[in-house]
């Protein structure tokens, strides 16, 4: 994985120190919380309903075991013990003291990780697929790439104080496993018969009260132009981009009202303005970077035999477990999703024990996903036994990725100031709803995702099945979608009917889900069903 | 950290400030000698091409601290080759002072004082900057290169 230099090194402990003196000033009165508020915020620090939150940024979803042990630290001394993976590959604490926040941010630059821009109207860490470097069907590692527009987006002098926020998306694969067309500019690695690369943009996307899925302004980008391109890109949103209400900001909203056409023109006339400044880094920067990610050191010629007379292994090999580029190698996704339990929280011994894993069986490198799992990419078939076995006996040996009781949910209610409702007790009865193993192997892929408010940070509407919270008229009342997808196929979910009470939900989730099972053909999934009847028949099925 | 000298009146320019104040964007281009503009946050600064010669300073507004714009039209000012004096008035605070100086602004008009010493510190802080902007830094990818 990448690694400081000097230069990035200095640049993380600058910013510790000048937020240091940021919170020095905010508690002497020196400046208002108004004026605080986004110097905060772009360090990773949110207010909520009972503490202050940090969230810590995971660049493209990539960490080693030094910086798993230290957010496990971070866990310890600075929060209850615990911590939260977000839906962007992120690391939440939600129990920080204002004071605190500051040493946290010294500790974690100590093992070169920081909070910046991981909220705030700003460009956010970038996100990407977390098979990176492992997958059988990528066209090569993006990470690099990731890496690359990490450093031009740090402290962005002209783009620091847009419209809103502004999330990218990466992969170099055609199946999308970072939901890229759900991201303000989803880009896609890609290479042409000479070899160059190049990426395709598209942009527009995201989620929120709003949902769009993002438009492909660009078949082919040369990939060292990608600087200048997302300059021109941040520009026209954030010279024309709407600041009269913050429900209408995103750069979604810009793309809609001018039309991807226009948009995209306007798009190509800036980057002609400004090419002669050549603000792009040249390749032999790139270069420089992607020297980080060259493959670990594989061990040729291993087996691809498994062991599998295990009956829960092989389960769990059944649902956890992916091809790798290299023979008798296997990606491991972890679930995080254990029956009952909240989605993406870890324990600091849990972070502790992941660390180990990762360190001993996979070259020391640990990839948290979108769908708030994590995954070990680099694990010797050979292996897998006990590093299931290591998984299992710390709760961690879950196997029910892509079925339905591998929620994503964002925090809700428990934590959250803006939500309407919780999310956390209604994720915690629907996989309970479904534990049984048998039932939920039945039903198949079935992507359940719940957000306690309209902003959509549990993603709902790319949910097969979504869960939208809203408050009506004081009480929780929860609607339910079908039919939206984060992947290469994206598509948003639509509002089936009248909402539910938390335990109505659950129950229509179940007749849903029952109809699917009886009307379904041979080799569908729940989305291909629904794909293909519509939604009058569990409609029906869900109201009688 | 950088040793920066802070000017009492922030304004980092040795030649003689302009005397007139600046008019709004249609009076500057309808008044053939004016020599100060100011511009809103919706104006198209591009428009004043064709009048950079006779152009001393140009003002930007920033209504509120968060609304950015002024940062993007500041640096197509300074790409379009505007040499005059770039000066940010308005909610004009601090913390914002080194990413308004990268983006070209060279004089400032805060609504409320700034304290000298936390700007000098604000603005001196990063030894480094990862992009080249429009105040001549060497972003850290031309130093790892030579």
């Amino acid at each position: 994985m990448y690694r400081y230099d000097k230069f990035d090194q200095a640049i993380v402990d600058t910013r510790v120190e000048e937020f240091r003196d940021q919170v020095r000033r905010r508690i002497a009165g020196e400046m208002t919380d108004d004026q605080f508020k986004p110097l905060r915020l772009k360090n990773g620090l949110y207010l909520q309903l009972h503490a202050y939150m940090l969230r810590v940024a995971v660049p493209y979803g990539t960490l080693n075991s030094q910086q798993m042990r230290t957010l496990a630290h971070i866990a310890r001394k600075y929060d209850r013990g615990y911590g939260h993976f977000t839906t962007r590959q992120n690391m939440q604490f939600h129990w920080i003291r204002l004071e605190d926040a500051p040493e946290a941010l010294a500790d974690l630059a100590k093992v070169e990780m920081h909070a910046i821009q991981t909220s705030g109207e700003s460009i956010r860490n970038i996100s990407a697929d977390q098979f990176a470097g492992a997958a059988a069907d990528e066209v090569c590692d993006p990470r690099p790439w990731a890496e690359l527009i990490r450093q031009f987006t740090t402290f962005h002098p002209e783009f620091s104080y847009l419209p809103r926020k502004f999330k990218i998306g990466l992969t170099a694969s055609d199946n999308d496993r970072a939901a890229i067309k759900l991201h303000d500019v989803g880009l896609q690695v890609l290479r042409d018969d000479a070899g160059n690369f190049g990426f395709r943009v598209f942009v527009g996307g995201g989620m929120g009260r709003t949902p769009f899925v993002a438009h492909l302004i660009r078949d082919f980008l040369p990939a060292t132009s990608i600087c200048s391109y997302l300059e021109a890109i941040l520009r026209v949103w954030n010279r024309h981009g709407r600041r009269d209400n913050i429900h209408k900001q995103r750069i979604k909203i810009l793309v809609h009202d001018l039309g991807p056409e226009e948009f995209a023109r306007q798009v190509e006339a800036e980057w002609q303005a400004i090419q002669p400044l050549d603000d792009d880094m040249p390749l032999k920067e790139f270069e420089r970077i992607a020297a980080y990610f060259t493959p670990p050191a594989f061990e040729e010629g291993l087996s691809d035999e498994l062991d599998l007379s295990d009956p829960h292994f092989a389960a769990w090999v059944e649902r956890q477990v992916a091809p790798h580029k290299q023979a008798g190698y296997a990606i491991v996704t972890v679930s995080l999703k254990p029956i009952g339990g909240i989605p993406g929280d870890l324990t600091a011994e849990q972070m502790d024990l992941l660390a180990d894993l990762a360190d001993r069986y996979s070259f020391d490198d640990l990839r948290p996903t979108h769908a708030q799992n994590i995954v070990l990419p680099h694990v010797r078939k050979a292996d897998l036994y006990a590093v299931w076995q290591q998984l299992d006996s710390a709760g961690l040996g879950t196997a029910n990725l892509d079925l339905i009781s591998e929620i994503i949910a964002c925090p809700g209610l428990d934590y959250c100031s803006l939500a309407n409702t919780r999310s956390l007790p209604l994720t915690q009865k629907l996989s309970e709803r479904f534990a049984d193993p048998e039932r939920q192997l039945d039903i198949g892929e079935l992507k359940v995702k719940i957000s306690g408010c309209i902003n959509a940070c549990g993603h709902h509407h790319a949910g097969h099945i979504g869960v939208l919270g809203v408050d009506r008229k004081g009480t929780e009342n929860f609607q339910l979608l079908l039919g939206g997808s984060g992947a290469e196929d994206a598509s948003l979910g639509k509002i089936v009917g009248p909402g539910f009470t938390e335990d109505g939900v659950v129950d229509a989730v179940e007749r849903a889900v029952e109809k699917y099972r009886e009307i379904r053909e041979e080799g569908e999934r729940f989305l291909d069903t629904y794909r293909r009847v519509g939604v009058e028949p569990f409609k029906e099925a869900i109201y009688g | 950290m950088v040793e920066v000298a802070i000017p009492a009146n922030l304004r980092f320019r040795n030649d003689e400030p302009a005397d007139e104040p600046g008019v709004s964007l249609d009076a500057f281009l309808d008044q053939p000698n004016a020599v100060s503009v100011r511009i809103e946050g919706g104006d198209d600064v591009r428009r004043l091409a064709p009048a950079l010669d006779r152009l001393k300073l140009v003002e930007i507004d920033f209504p509120r601290f968060r609304d950015g714009r002024g940062y993007s039209s500041a640096r197509i000012l300074r790409e379009m080759g505007y040499t005059g004096e770039l000066k940010a008035v308005g909610d004009v605070l601090v913390d914002q002072l080194l990413f308004m100086r990268r983006c070209g602004f060279d004089s400032f008009g805060p609504d409320q004082a700034i304290d000298l010493d936390v700007a000098a510190r604000a603005l001196g802080e990063y030894d480094y900057v990862y992009q080249q902007a429009a105040d001549g830094r060497v972003p850290v990818w031309k130093l790892r290169h030579g």
